[in-house]
């Protein structure tokens, strides 16, 4: 008897933690990452310059942003709400790779780590594999590709039955959201860079991709999705998208513009003649 | 000594004028296109919901094309007023060309719109009533306008850039 009830309380609290294990593996990582930084800017601000308060600030938004779409109330709902499930997706997949991005991680650590360390991290940022996931070309088939590929088979459906599945297919929103952002604004060194033209030809074509996508789960929602809430998430998808891809394009309009800058010189020269 | 300055600055201004000339042009179809595009989704969506988000009868090509039309239109309004900027530090901005793209560009745009996207892919209606061809008269009828005033614009300007003096009369 005592037996008994002793494995029916081991079971409901084994169910309780098969419910907040994936959730909390999932935001493991990121909590990870917001120590890892903060730990970082304290070490390296004994050495150099101040680290940029508004990069923290960026890094630790972002990190906050990740974790509450994959975890809580937010994740929770996620699994019965279409809707949720988009603004998740949105928080995860678009906005919190924004933020992290501008938060300038890979210049942290070089700043952080010793000379001989970050020559060695330099040589396998040079690598031909970083240079294949830093293209915009890649970038834009695994971010936008994988989303085809989640919301048109029935992956969406197997992903809510399977643990194994939900965190892949997290975890691969948040990098591909991630690297794309990266292969589009230059913020932290990049090594291999990209014509302006060229990224931005490959940025509008992703930015369609993904406009034609959310407004065909409209129609086509994913199985087992209320036609109602695919209306909502679609439209969510559609015009929150549109809103963080003004932030990127901005950014990547403004780094232009500063590239294409006139040469100080000439100006000058002018300046004096006139004078 | 200051009219000599003003007249170096209005040849300097000139000479890089008729260089970015296209470029005033090309900026202005880029904001053209990208406004008319924010206009139908802020006051046609948005304001008056007479577009529809989507329509039953969309075909797939239609679909296609409004996400890249909107794409490149939401890319066009942020670019082209960079591309702007940058005609002005270079001092070669010219306006009544850049208006001459303005209104090609929104012309175009909006022909486009209204035949293609509207009618043949059947994207969505202007307006859901009974006689639509009133608003579809109307909406282009003004595309063509708008595009026929930007080509004598240029026209204009064109017979302009020859004869100099006219423009460093302006200029200023």
């Amino acid at each position: 008897m005592n037996h008994n009830n002793h494995s029916n309380s081991v079971g409901t609290n084994l169910n309780q933690v098969a419910e907040i294990a994936p959730q909390l593996l999932l935001a493991l990582p990121f909590i990870l990452a917001l120590i890892l930084y903060i730990f970082a800017v304290i070490i390296s601000n004994r050495h150099h310059k101040q680290w940029p308060l508004s990069r923290t600030v960026y890094w630790v938004s972002g990190v906050l942003l990740a974790v509450i779409s994959v975890a809580g109330p937010l994740a929770n709902r996620a699994h019965i709400d279409f809707t949720a499930h988009m603004l998740g997706h949105l928080l995860l997949g678009m906005l919190a790779p924004l933020l992290m991005v501008l938060a300038a991680p890979m210049t942290l650590v070089l700043r952080t780590i010793r000379i001989t360390l970050a020559r060695r991290l330099t040589r396998v940022l040079r690598s031909w594999l970083s240079r294949m996931f830093t293209h915009p070309i890649v970038t834009s088939v695994l971010n936008i590709g994988g989303l085809w590929l989640l919301y048109t088979t029935n992956l969406y459906s197997l992903m809510h039955e399977s643990t194994v599945l939900n965190f892949i297919v997290h975890f691969h929103v948040f990098m591909a959201g991630y690297l794309f952002t990266v292969s589009m604004i230059y913020i932290d060194p990049i090594l291999h860079r990209i014509s302006f033209l060229y990224r931005s030809i490959v940025l509008i074509i992703a930015l369609a991709g993904h406009g034609i996508l959310s407004k065909y789960i409209y129609t086509h929602p994913p199985a087992g999705i209320p036609l109602e809430q695919a209306n909502q998430g679609s439209m969510i998808m559609y015009y929150g998208g549109d809103i963080i891809d003004i932030i990127i394009i901005f950014i990547l309009c403004l780094q232009w513009f500063r590239a294409t800058k006139p040469r100080r010189g000439l100006a000058l020269g002018q300046e004096i003649e006139q004078r | 000594m200051s009219n000599t300055n003003k007249s170096l600055e209005n040849n300097s201004n000139i000479s890089n004028r008729s260089v970015y000339s296209s470029r005033n042009i090309w900026t202005g179809i880029l904001f053209g296109l990208g406004l008319v595009g924010f206009i139908d989704e802020v006051v046609f969506h948005q304001l008056l919901h007479w577009h529809h988000f989507y329509d039953k009868s969309t075909t797939d090509i239609g679909l296609v094309s409004d996400g890249l039309f909107h794409a490149f239109s939401w890319f066009a309004t942020i670019a082209s007023s960079f591309l702007l900027a940058d005609l002005h530090r270079k001092q070669a901005y010219w306006f009544k060309r850049w208006l001459a793209g303005v209104f090609l560009g929104g012309g175009a745009f909006q022909l486009y719109d209204g035949t293609i996207q509207h009618k043949l892919m059947e994207l969505h209606q202007i307006r859901y009533v009974d006689n639509v061809y009133v608003y579809d008269l109307i909406w282009n009828f003004l595309a063509i306008v708008m595009i026929i005033i930007g080509a004598t614009l240029i026209i204009r300007t064109r017979s302009r850039q020859q004869h100099g003096k006219t423009v460093a009369h302006e200029s200023q």
